[in-house]
C-alpha cells in the first residue's frame, strides 16, 4: 500500500501532495522537507529506490517534476514505477502535453486525476481510458452545476 | 491593488494549452469584470468585494520575489478568506476554499477551512462536493475529531443516485478511513461491494481493504461479496477484489484456508492475461495489465505458501509467466521479478525454482540499475533457501559493493554477509575490510559488527582472527559498537601465549602510529583495545624473545622494530596528555600503565610511570583522580602488593551463546569465569 505521494520541483517546491496514513502536520512536513532533500542530492544515474526509515521510497523525475511514492517492504518497486509513470501519462493526456505550471496552476484536477487511479492507497483502475472517462464526465457535471462560479 | 482586475495576459501558458478554458469561464470573467466596475462606482456598497481568482492568487504567491513578499500575500488573502467563512459567504466558499487548499500546499496553516470542507459537501452543488472532498482529504484526518462530522455527509453520499458522488464519497472514506468512520460506514460499502456499477464497485472493494486493514474484526461481514468480484471481466474490479483477498488472507490464517479455493480462478485470469491478443486499453508496452498479474501473483504467492497442493496448481503458470515474459522493458522485468518471488517463495518444482535464480542472475547483469538493485534484493530474501545458487554470483555481488549508489551498496553488503561461510572466508573478508574504509558512517556500524560476528564463526586460524579483528578495528575506528571491545579482549585472553605476544606486537605499531599521526581520538575502541593488550603482555612486548615471532604482513614486509620501555610510556605519556580522548579511554591507559610498572624493568622507565601516576592523583575528573590516588598508593605504602595485585589476567571466558559455529549443538553452561582481580573491578 502506497503511504503517501508527494510531487515537488527541481528547486525542492511542493507541487502535491498525498497522504495515505495520519501523520500530524509538524511530522508530515518534516518527511516531505528530509525526503525532498534527500532525493534531489541523489545523482541521476542512481536507482530510483531509497530505503528510507521504515518506507521504501520509490521516485522518479519526469522534466522539472519529481514523481515520489513512499511503499511499504512488501510492495513490488517495479511496479510502482509504471505507477508513477501512468500518472504522468494520464497528466499528461488531460493536459495535452503536461508542464509543472499545468500542475501548479490546476493542482485541484491533478488531485482529481490521481484519486482516480489511486484509492487509498491501491491501485483502483489500470485502463487510462476508465480514467479519463471518469474525469471528463465530473468535469462536465461540474460546468453544469456551477455555470456562474469559476475556481479559476 | 488587493483584488487585481482580470487580466487580458495569458502569457504564463502557451496559447495551445488554453483550450480548456470553456466559454463559461468566459462569461463569469465578464460578470467578475463587470461587478468590479459597479464597485468602483458606487464604493458605499456594503457588498463583500469578488474574491480573487485561484489563478491570480497563485500568480501574486508567484509573483512574490522574497519570502517575506510571500508572506505578506498568503496572510492578507487568509485574513480575507477568513472574513468569508465568518459572513457565511455561500457562493464563493468553494473558490475560497481552492485557494486555501493552494496556500496550505505551500506550509501554510489551514485548518480553519476544515469546517467549511464540510459545508461545501453538504451542499448539492458538484463542484462545491468535489472541492469539499478534496479539502476534507487534505485537511482533515483521524487525528482531528472534526472528520466524524462528515460521517453523516458520508452516509447520505454514499446513498446518491449520481455515481460520482458515491464515488467521491468512498474516495473520502478511503483516504480517512479513521476506525470510527469503518465501524459506521462498514454496512454501506458492503451494499456497494454488490451494485452492479463497475465504477462503484471497485471503489467499494478498496474502502472495504482500508476498513479491515483498520478494523480487521470487520472482515467477516465482506466475506461472501468479496468471493464473486472474480468473476468479473471489468479490470478495476479485478484488481481491487485480487487487493481485498490479499488483505482478507494476511488478515487470518482461517481466511487463508478459505480462499485456498480460488487458485483455479486465480489462475485462469492470470492464463487470460497472457494469452489474450493486443488489448489497446489494458497494454503496457506489449504486456497485458501487469497492474493486474503483479497483484495476482502476490496473491498465488500467499496461497500457495507451505501449501503443496496449491503450489502445484500454480506451478505451471508461474512457469508459463516466467519463460513468456517480455523482458526489454521494465515492465516485463516487474512481472518476472514479483514471480521469482511467488516461485521461491510457495512449494514450486526444482526446475522452476533453477529458472528463478537464472532470472535473478540476469537482473544482477542488468544496465538498468533498478532492476540491480531488486536481484539484490531478491537475491538476499532467496538465500536461504538455496545457497550454492546464490554463490554463483558472488563476484558479481561483490563487485556491486563498489557501486556509488548507496541505496545498491546496503542491500550488496546485507547479501555479502549472508554469503560468508567457512571456504570464502578469506576472499569475502578482504572485500568487506575494502568496503568498510570506503563505507559512510551510517553503514560502519553494522558492517564491523556484522565483519567480527562472522570472523568468529569461520576463522581458518587464530592469527587470521586476530589480524582481522585488528583491520577492522583500524578501519571501523569510533564507529564500533561499544561491546566490541570487551569480545575482543576476551578473544585475546583467551589465545595461545605466543599469540597474545604477537597480538601485543601488532597493536603496539597501531597504538604507536595513531600517537604519532595525532588520530588517535578517531580510533578510540583500537586506542583502548591496544592499551589493555600492551599494559597485559607489555613484558612480551618488550623482551627478547618476540623477536622470534614473524611480523610479516599481507605484503610480505616485517617492518616491526621492538619499542624500547621508555619509548613506550613516551607514547602513554602522550596520549594521557591527549585533550581530545575520552575517559574511558584514558582509563584504560592509566590502568595499563600501571601494570607495565610490574612488566618492565629498567629504572628510567619505572621512574617515568610512577610520576605520571602520581600526577593523575589531582586530575579534574573524579574517577581519573581516584584512579590515580590509588595506583600511586601502590609505589608507596602497599608497594609490596603491586606485583601480585598487576598480575596478569587469567583467560577469560567467552560469554554463553556466542558459539563458534551454528552447527554445533549448544554449548554445556560454562563456570563461571573467577572473580577478577581488584584492580579491574570498577
Amino acid at each position: 500500500m502506497m503511504q503517501f505521494m508527494l510531487l515537488f520541483s527541481r528547486q525542492g517546491k511542493l507541487r502535491l501532495q498525498k497522504w495515505y496514513v495520519a501523520h500530524p502536520d509538524k511530522l508530515k512536513k518534516k518527511i516531505t522537507r528530509e525526503l525532498i532533500t534527500t532525493v534531489l542530492a541523489r545523482k541521476p544515474k542512481m536507482c530510483s529506490f531509497l530505503e528510507w526509515k521504515d518506507v521504501k521510497v520509490v521516485y522518479k523525475r519526469y522534466a522539472s517534476l519529481y514523481f515520489c511514492c513512499a511503499m511499504e517492504q512488501e510492495d513490488n518497486e517495479l511496479l510502482t514505477l509504471e505507477l508513477i509513470h501512468r500518472y504522468v501519462e494520464l497528466l499528461d493526456k488531460y493536459f495535452g502535453s503536461v508542464c509543472e505550471l499545468d500542475i501548479i496552476f490546476n493542482f485541484e484536477k491533478a488531485y482529481f486525476i490521481l484519486d482516480e487511479l489511486v484509492l487509498g492507497g491501491e491501485l483502483q483502475e489500470t485502463s487510462k481510458k476508465n480514467v479519463l472517462k471518469a474525469i471528463a464526465a465530473q468535469d462536465l457535471l461540474q460546468e453544469v452545476s456551477s455555470q456562474d462560479n469559476e475556481l479559476v | 491593488m488587493a483584488y487585481p482586475m482580470y487580466e487580458v495576459d495569458w502569457s504564463v501558458l502557451p496559447p495551445e494549452q488554453n483550450r480548456r478554458f470553456n466559454p463559461a469561464f468566459n462569461i463569469a470573467t465578464i460578470k467578475q469584470v463587470v461587478n468590479e466596475a459597479i464597485e468602483r462606482v458606487a464604493p458605499v456598497s456594503v457588498r463583500m468585494p469578488t474574491p480573487t481568482r485561484l489563478r491570480d492568487l497563485i500568480r501574486q504567491i508567484r509573483a512574490a520575489r522574497t519570502a517575506a513578499e510571500e508572506r505578506s500575500v498568503v496572510n492578507k488573502e487568509c485574513a480575507y478568506i477568513r472574513s468569508t467563512f465568518r459572513e457565511e459567504d455561500s457562493v464563493w466558499r468553494c473558490r475560497n476554499i481552492a485557494k486555501l487548499l493552494y496556500i496550505h500546499m505551500l506550509g501554510y496553516p489551514a485548518h480553519f477551512g476544515q469546517l467549511e470542507c464540510l459545508k461545501l459537501i453538504a451542499s448539492p452543488r458538484f463542484t462545491d462536493k468535489r472541492v469539499g472532498y478534496l479539502g476534507a482529504m487534505l485537511l482533515l484526518d483521524e487525528r482531528q475529531d472534526v472528520h466524524l462530522l462528515i460521517t453523516n455527509c458520508l452516509k447520505n453520499d454514499l446513498n446518491s443516485n449520481t455515481q460520482f458522488v458515491v464515488g467521491l464519497a468512498l474516495c473520502t472514506l478511503g483516504a480517512i478511513a479513521s476506525p470510527e468512520m469503518a465501524r459506521d460506514l462498514a454496512s454501506e460499502v458492503e451494499r456497494l461491494i454488490k451494485s452492479p456499477n463497475a465504477y462503484i464497485k471497485k471503489k467499494a472493494a478498496l474502502c472495504a481493504f482500508r476498513i479491515i486493514r483498520r478494523v480487521p474484526d470487520l472482515m467477516e461481514m465482506f466475506l461472501p461479496a468479496t468471493r464473486s468480484l472474480l468473476t468479473e471481466k471489468n479490470h478495476g474490479v479485478l484488481i481491487t477484489g485480487v487487493t481485498l483477498i490479499t488483505e482478507m488472507c494476511e488478515n487470518s490464517p482461517d481466511t487463508l484456508n478459505h480462499f485456498k479455493k480460488i487458485v483455479p480462478n486465480l489462475v485462469r485470469i492470470l492464463k487470460n492475461l497472457i494469452l489474450a491478443g493486443y488489448s489497446p486499453e489494458h497494454d503496457v508496452s506489449g504486456v497485458s495489465d501487469p497492474f493486474l498479474q503483479v497483484k495476482i501473483l502476490r496473491l498465488l504467492r500467499i496461497l500457495g505458501k507451505n501449501d503443496a497442493e496449491a503450489s502445484e496448481a500454480m506451478n505451471d503458470i508461474l512457469a508459463q509467466v516466467a519463460t513468456n515474459t517480455e523482458t526489454s522493458k521494465n515492465v516485463g522485468n516487474t512481472i518476472l521479478y514479483e514471480t521469482v518471488l511467488s516461485i521461491m517463495d510457495i512449494k514450486s518444482e526444482s526446475s522452476l525454482r533453477v529458472l528463478a535464480v537464472n532470472i535473478l542472475g540476469r537482473f544482477l547483469l542488468n544496465n538498468d540499475k533498478n532492476i540491480r538493485y531488486v536481484a539484490l534484493n531478491t537475491l538476499l530474501r532467496t538465500v536461504h533457501v538455496d545457497t550454492s545458487a546464490v554463490q554463483r554470483h558472488r563476484t558479481t555481488i561483490l563487485e556491486c559493493l563498489k557501486d556509488p549508489d548507496v541505496s545498491i551498496r546496503r542491500r550488496a553488503m546485507e547479501l555479502s554477509f549472508a554469503l560468508v561461510n567457512g571456504q570464502n572466508i578469506r576472499s569475502m573478508m578482504k572485500e568487506l575490510l575494502a568496503f568498510l574504509e570506503r563505507a559512510e558512517p551510517e553503514f560502519k556500524a553494522t558492517c564491523s559488527s556484522a565483519m567480527l560476528h562472522h570472523a568468529e564463526r569461520h576463522a581458518p586460524t587464530n592469527k587470521w582472527h586476530l589480524d582481522t579483528l585488528f583491520k577492522v578495528f583500524l578501519k571501523a575506528g569510533n564507529y564500533l559498537r561499544d561491546d566490541t571491545v570487551s569480545s575482543t579482549i576476551q578473544i585475546i585472553s583467551s589465545s595461545p601465549t605466543e599469540r597474545q605476544a604477537y597480538a601485543a606486537m601488532r597493536l603496539w605499531s597501531s597504538l604507536e602510529r595513531a600517537a604519532i599521526n595525532g588520530d588517535a581520538s578517531e580510533k578510540q575502541p583500537l586506542v583502548q583495545v591496544a592499551t589493555w593488550t600492551v599494559g597485559e603482555y607489555g613484558d612480551l612486548l618488550v623482551s627478547e624473545a618476540s623477536n622470534a615471532i614473524s611480523m610479516v604482513d599481507d605484503d610480505g614486509v616485517d617492518d616491526f622494530e621492538r619499542p624500547r620501555e621508555e619509548y613506550v610510556i613516551d607514547i602513554y605519556q602522550k596520549l594521557l596528555w591527549s585533550t581530545q580522548l575520552s575517559i574511558t579511554t584514558k582509563e584504560f591507559l592509566l590502568l595499563s600503565l600501571a601494570k607495565l610498572s610490574t612488566r618492565f624493568t629498567s629504572q628510567p622507565s619505572q621512574e617515568k610511570m610512577r610520576v605520571i601516576i602520581d600526577t593523575f592523583g589531582s586530575h579534574i575528573h573524579v574517577e581519573l583522580q581516584q584512579r590515580g590516588v590509588e595506583l600511586s598508593q601502590l609505589y608507596r605504602q602497599y608497594a609490596h602488593l603491586r606485583p601480585a595485585l598487576l598480575e596478569r589476567m587469567p583467560p577469560m571466558e567467552a560469554p554463553a551463546g556466542r558459539a563458534r559455529d551454528d552447527a554445533e549443538p549448544e554449548p554445556e553452561p560454562r563456570p563461571e569465569p573467577p572473580p577478577p582481580p581488584p584492580t579491574t573491578t570498577r
